[in-house]
């Protein structure tokens, strides 16, 4: 094995672009674990830690530019107000000590279906910055999940960042895991309002090979709520849109049976967790952003 | 290869260092510092926890190539005095709470907690259970240890 310390951005991408098989380490939260067990003997590793750009985030227009390894720590601590759905999420993540070292591009880059970034990025339109020798791209969240642990990076890509849009609405997170701490997501969902478009998005995680949105229960919603004149008056939502909302969110996910669940609960979970997280986020629009929009 | 660090407040450098291995590895195996536990080499436990450049990490994640130039503090250098005898705050609190049994979680413990009773004087209950939530203990059922952390912050409040 090969330890690969860029110092610079330019001499990563050199490297990687030098050594397409050299595994990225930032954090270390998923790869150590795979090298500890035996799991994996890659021929090169290749350190981003002394890499600075990477542990900074920057607001570009309506955009927050998210280094790929600023620490979920940093997330939760500086960020609630821009990414709130992805701070939320950034809270249930392992323990301390773990976001301490742990960022989002080690998520993307993993690409666990139980990752728990992924819902949030999804709901609130992320792009994923990929970057290599040959230039940079942006690849939208949901066409940068592609199976189990795949993602849609070339063997010469690199994430270098996360472009999330600011949040314009209300945002929420909801995990199902046996304790607050140090859990793998059972099932996990993720819902923003943008009241700005008139639309909502959703990410399912968990509960399906790769992250999902629920599209069928995004459109439903969003018709729902011009129907019913609900973001001008930001009437409260009749239960029975809520339940539609809540089946559509289930009728998206394709889960399996695994150690920490049956799909039969996940699909049950992640409907439950729908209808919460539409509770939670619209009363926070006719509460909070309304009202305060109006005063 | 070799990997030059400070721990403790001490330079030190270790060679024949696997590029696969840990800083926790580094640590127990080569610089004769075995306070930091090995139990589940995947961040679960938190009985490996040191601190990196000031923050709390599992030192079975961090691979032993990105501690190059960094500063780690481990449970072996938070007893205070000229020769290290003399118990830090948190130490004497777990002893005069009772919060050790076997004794196996506690330095990762420890630590976490001595960052706490720094970063915030006077923790709530939640904010100690949040801050020791990544570190497992499976004799004391954890009340013991959260009474060592509340009197560690009390007794650093009155030294003030």
């Amino acid at each position: 094995m090969e330890f690969l310390r860029p110092g610079s951005w330019e001499e990563a991408l050199a490297a990687k672009a030098e050594h397409p098989a050299a595994v990225p380490i930032a954090g270390g939260t998923d790869v150590m674990v795979e090298i500890n067990f035996d799991r994996r003997r890659p021929e090169y590793l290749l350190d981003l830690n002394r890499i600075g750009d990477l542990y900074e985030w920057e607001t570009v227009g309506d955009e927050v530019r998210l280094g790929a390894s600023v620490p979920y720590t940093r997330i939760m601590e500086e960020l609630r107000a821009e990414l709130p759905g992805l701070a939320l999420a950034a809270h249930t993540v392992g323990s301390p000590q773990i976001r301490n070292r742990a960022g989002v591009g080690g998520n993307l880059g993993a690409a666990s279906p139980a990752g728990d970034s992924h819902p949030p990025l999804l709901a609130a339109g992320a792009r994923v910055e990929a970057a290599s020798v040959r230039g940079t791209r942006l690849i939208p969240a949901e066409e940068f999940y592609t199976g189990v642990k795949r993602n849609a990076l070339a063997p010469d890509e690199l994430i270098r960042a996360v472009r999330i849009a600011r949040a314009d609405g209300p945002q929420q997170f909801s995990k199902v895991g046996t304790r607050n701490a140090m859990v793998i997501a059972v099932c996990a969902f993720s819902l923003a309002l943008h009241p700005r478009t008139r639309t909502v998005r959703t990410g399912i995680g968990s509960a399906a090979p790769t992250p999902v949105r629920a599209r069928a229960a995004e459109d439903f919603l969003a018709a729902a709520l011009d129907e019913g004149g609900c973001w001008e008056t930001g009437r409260p939502l009749p239960p029975s849109a809520a339940r539609r909302f809540a089946e559509l969110a289930a009728g998206a996910c394709n889960p399996i049976d695994d150690v920490r669940g049956t799909a039969r609960y996940r699909r049950h979970a992640v409907a439950v967790m729908a209808r919460r997280t539409l509770g939670w986020t619209w009363d926070a629009y006719r509460g909070g952003e309304r009202g305060a929009r109006c005063a | 290869m070799r990997v030059n660090l400070t721990v403790n407040g001490r330079p030190q450098q270790a060679d024949d260092v696997w590029e696969g291995e840990s800083l926790l590895y580094v640590l127990r195996e080569r610089l004769g510092l075995p306070g930091s536990k090995n139990a589940c080499e995947q961040g679960e436990c938190g009985s490996c926890t040191v601190r990196l450049d000031g923050v709390p990490v599992c030192a079975c994640l961090v691979a032993a190539g990105q501690a190059e130039g960094r500063e780690v503090v481990t449970v072996e250098g938070l007893a205070t005095g000229g020769d290290g005898t003399e118990l830090s705050l948190v130490q004497q609190a777990f002893t005069d709470a009772g919060a050790v049994q076997c004794g196996f979680c506690t330095p990762g413990l420890l630590v976490a907690a001595d960052e706490l009773v720094r970063r915030n004087p006077d923790p709530s209950d939640a904010d100690i259970r949040e801050a020791l939530s990544g570190n497992l203990c499976r004799c004391t059922g954890y009340e013991m240890i959260l009474d060592a952390v509340r009197l560690a912050a009390a007794r650093a409040g009155e030294a003030g």
